[in-house]
């Protein structure tokens, strides 16, 4: 094919073109392809968030039980709640929960995070054995740590009593009230340090050594140099650490109920495990529910806390840090 | 006899598994069940029948595989294909809640205590059968005539089939050792009992943490030796009366002779804390005494060789005062095959099946027909006599009122377990948490 039969050719298309129907006009149509595109991540929001979500909203405002569906009946499953000793003390108990773990877990990841950003034997192994607390389901890390706490075979009063002779009976962990609401947030700072340690990490090695040797130059302390330079750097990731892990362990499950299932008389309730015990075995699914749906204002709380108290950062609006 | 903590950690393990028991001499054609002579329903069997059948995971082996053995038989001799599907105990509930609110899926469903009265208007009436069976083998348990009747009627809504308990399981040489040839009857000795016990540091243990079976049952028992109950006959809750607070007072002096920690039990830890020697005495299922029996350390061959059973104290009761975990068989409004199931519930029952069923599960399930009791297998081991006896008895979760879903919830929210924990543990008083546990109670009886 020469030139000249080419360009007639396109001539020709550029004649023949009809004008464009009202399906490619329709497609070209800028707004309305962006709603298309969107339409299958809208489709998978409204099927497996926005409808549960509401769904649990409204099981709260009915008596339903498993079996039954139950009829509306407004807010009265709240105004129950108010007034239940045990939904409070979850309340309290979750609360006191979530702040000891998490500071727990911040300090001791923080920590743990500058140990492992310095240059030792093994790093990658190391780090990697660190991760192991966060990857073994929490069932299986729960069910050990409900050894470790067994007031007959727990392997620690057995150290203590039969091996160093310090005490002259097994240790009680889960017994009463406080020991046991102890002893869970140890087994939740434990599983929730790798999370911690290896963001946290990660953002310790985005600080450029250049800072640090700087410092060294102007005569920092270590101190000096951990307060002016590690922890302004590390607020942005520091944040958002600091905001998952408040989620996670607010709405923590597993560790709770597989260790005391809220035992002993219901003192270690967390809001998750009590609303699955009133809901599921105790078969209240519209009391369970509002439990349930009572964790949302903390949540919301807890979440808009972190993100702004700590972090008050121009990243956070989009502007790059300065 | 020492056992190491590694011991029991193994132990303890394999007791969460289900222990395997042999089978003895059980396939033999059953001919030690005495019957009446009763003419046979004939149910005219629909055209195509086949049915779907869900009911609760084997607690054995023999509960599985014999079950099915007398289902392939049902189906060789009626032609009627049968499904049956065994579900892990956690999920029946909820399944049970879909088949009956959808009105789809099995046609027979066996479930657990309440269930045929929480679903009573969707299920067909077994009277019929049920007045057969019962002429023809002797009648039936207590237990059995109270869960599967409608409240206050005759009119069957279900076929119990078995129930499972758990009496007293204790070490007979330590027993003696303080001066009782066996477990009195009388609580002030009972308690006498646990204190020697103690003493010589073989204590008694049972939990009221949060265990389903063992602490609710526990809890009942205190409750039932002392006249005490949730609710009164009209279904009126009737905790909060002199009699529960003379059982907290009693749990009271009862758990300063406890081994520490059961406050912290599941349903696993006395069965743990026996097998390593360290309580004496507790409640439990035959399950326990099995897997000591079989076990190959001769160690804990000797442990049940030393175990005996007795049916738990009565304390103030008249009549025993546990109850059992009885299973029901529903059928269900929607099965297109009614005749067919029901001629299949029918063939399950009579003793060619059923007497090998039960000889086989060795106590794991009682029978729910009170001829079945004077099978020979009761008597192969003196230990099994307690668990014989599993539905005689007037007692269920709830007592005195009507069976629901609120008995239900309350067993499953620990109402009662909480109440005499807290108390035991000097965290609140007796009055303090009978009011508090009665108000609770209140709730689920509410919506009921």
């Amino acid at each position: 094919m020469d030139a000249t039969t080419a360009d007639i050719g396109l001539q020709r298309l550029a004649f023949t073109r009809k004008p464009d129907g009202w399906v490619t006009r329709l497609f070209d149509y800028k707004p309305f392809l962006v709603f298309l595109c969107m339409l299958p991540t809208i489709g998978l929001l409204v099927v497996f968030l926005t409808y549960p979500l509401g769904l649990g909203l409204w099981l709260s405002m009915t008596d339903a039980t498993i079996g039954q569906p139950g009829e509306f009946i407004g807010i009265d499953n709240f105004l129950y709640l108010m007034e239940d000793p045990i939904f409070w003390m979850s309340v309290t108990n979750t609360i006191f929960y979530t702040t000891v773990a998490t500071v727990g877990k911040f300090v001791l990841g923080l920590w743990l995070a500058m140990l492992l950003n310095h240059h030792i034997p093994f790093k990658a192994f190391l780090r990697a054995i660190v991760l192991l607390p966060w990857i073994v389901p929490t069932v299986l890390s729960s069910i050990a740590w409900w050894w470790i706490y067994s007031p007959q075979f727990s392997i620690v009063s057995y150290v203590i009593v039969d091996v160093l002779h310090l005490k002259d009976h097994y240790i009680n962990f889960l017994g009463s009230p406080w020991p046991a609401r102890w002893s869970l947030i140890v087994a939740n700072i434990w599983r929730g340090i790798p999370f911690v340690a290896i963001t946290l990490l990660a953002g310790l090695q985005t600080i450029s050594p250049s800072l640090y040797e700087a410092a060294l130059l102007d005569g920092a302390s270590g101190w000096q140099k951990f307060r002016r330079i590690t922890v302004p750097l590390l607020m942005p990731i520091l944040a958002v650490a600091l905001t998952l892990s408040v989620l996670f362990t607010f709405s923590d499950f597993q560790l709770v109920y597989a260790i005391t299932r809220g035992g002993p008389f219901n003192t270690t309730h967390l809001m998750a495990t009590l609303a699955f015990q009133r809901a599921i075995p105790g078969a209240q699914l519209g009391e369970g529910a509002a439990i349930a749906v009572s964790m949302i204002p903390f949540l919301i709380g807890a979440t808009l806390l972190c993100f702004f108290g700590v972090g008050r950062r121009k990243w956070q609006q989009g502007e790059a840090n300065d | 006899m020492t056992i190491t903590r590694r011991d029991s950690f193994a132990l303890g393990a394999a007791a969460l598994g289900a222990a395997s028991i042999p089978i003895v001499g059980a396939r033999a054609a059953v001919d030690d069940v005495p019957t009446a002579d009763v003419k046979t329903p004939e149910y005219k069997i629909e055209k195509g029948a086949s049915l779907h059948v869900i009911r609760p995971a084997k607690f054995v082996d023999p509960d599985q595989t014999i079950w099915n053995e007398n289902t392939k038989k049902f189906s060789e001799k009626t032609g009627i294909e049968v499904k049956v599907d065994f579900l892990s105990w956690e999920d029946l509930r909820p399944q049970l809640a879909v088949v009956a609110n959808t009105g789809a899926g099995a046609d027979i469903f066996i479930s657990f205590g309440a269930d045929p009265h929480i679903y009573s208007d969707k299920l067909v009436e077994l009277t019929d059968l049920a007045d057969y069976l019962g002429a023809k083998y002797g009648g039936w348990y207590d237990l059995a005539l109270l869960y599967g009747r409608k409240w206050n009627t005759k009119n069957w809504i279900g076929i119990p089939v078995g129930g499972g308990t758990g009496p007293v399981m204790y070490r007979k040489s330590w027993v003696n050792e303080v001066g009782y040839t066996e477990i009195p009857n009388d609580l002030d000795k009972f308690l006498d009992l646990c204190q020697k016990l103690q003493k010589n540091g073989h204590p008694f243990g049972m939990s009221l943490g949060h265990a389903i079976g063992d602490a609710n049952g526990f809890s009942e028992w205190l409750l039932w030796t002392h006249n005490a109950f949730v609710v009164d006959e009209k279904g009126k809750v009737a905790l909060d009366s002199k009699e529960t607070i003379a059982s907290l007072k009693y749990a009271t002096e009862l758990y300063k002779t406890m081994v520490p920690g059961t406050l912290t039990w599941n349903d696993v830890g006395n069965n743990q804390a026996y097998t390593a020697g360290q309580i004496g005495m507790t409640f439990n299922g035959v399950s326990l005494y099995f897997t000591l029996l079989k076990s190959p350390d001769p160690k804990l061959n000797a442990v049940a060789a030393d175990t005996f059973t007795q049916d738990t104290p009565k304390g103030f009761s008249a009549r025993k005062p546990q109850s059992a975990a009885p299973i029901n068989a529903m059928l269900f409004k929607h099965s297109k095959y009614p005749n067919a199931a029901k001629e299949y519930l029918r063939y399950m029952m009579e003793a060619d099946q059923y007497g090998v069923w039960l000889s086989s599960c060795l106590g794991y399930w009682c029978q729910s027909l009170k001829a079945y009791s004077k099978m020979k297998f009761w008597e192969s081991d003196p230990k099994l006599k307690p668990y014989s006896g599993a539905l005689d008895s007037p007692f269920y979760d709830g007592y005195k009122g009507p069976i629901s879903a609120s008995s239900a919830a309350v067993i499953a929210n620990y109402t009662v377990v909480d109440m005499f924990a807290s108390v035991v543990s000097g965290a609140t008083t007796a009055e303090a948490a009978a009011k508090q546990a009665a108000r609770a109670a209140e709730r689920y009886y509410k919506k009921a």
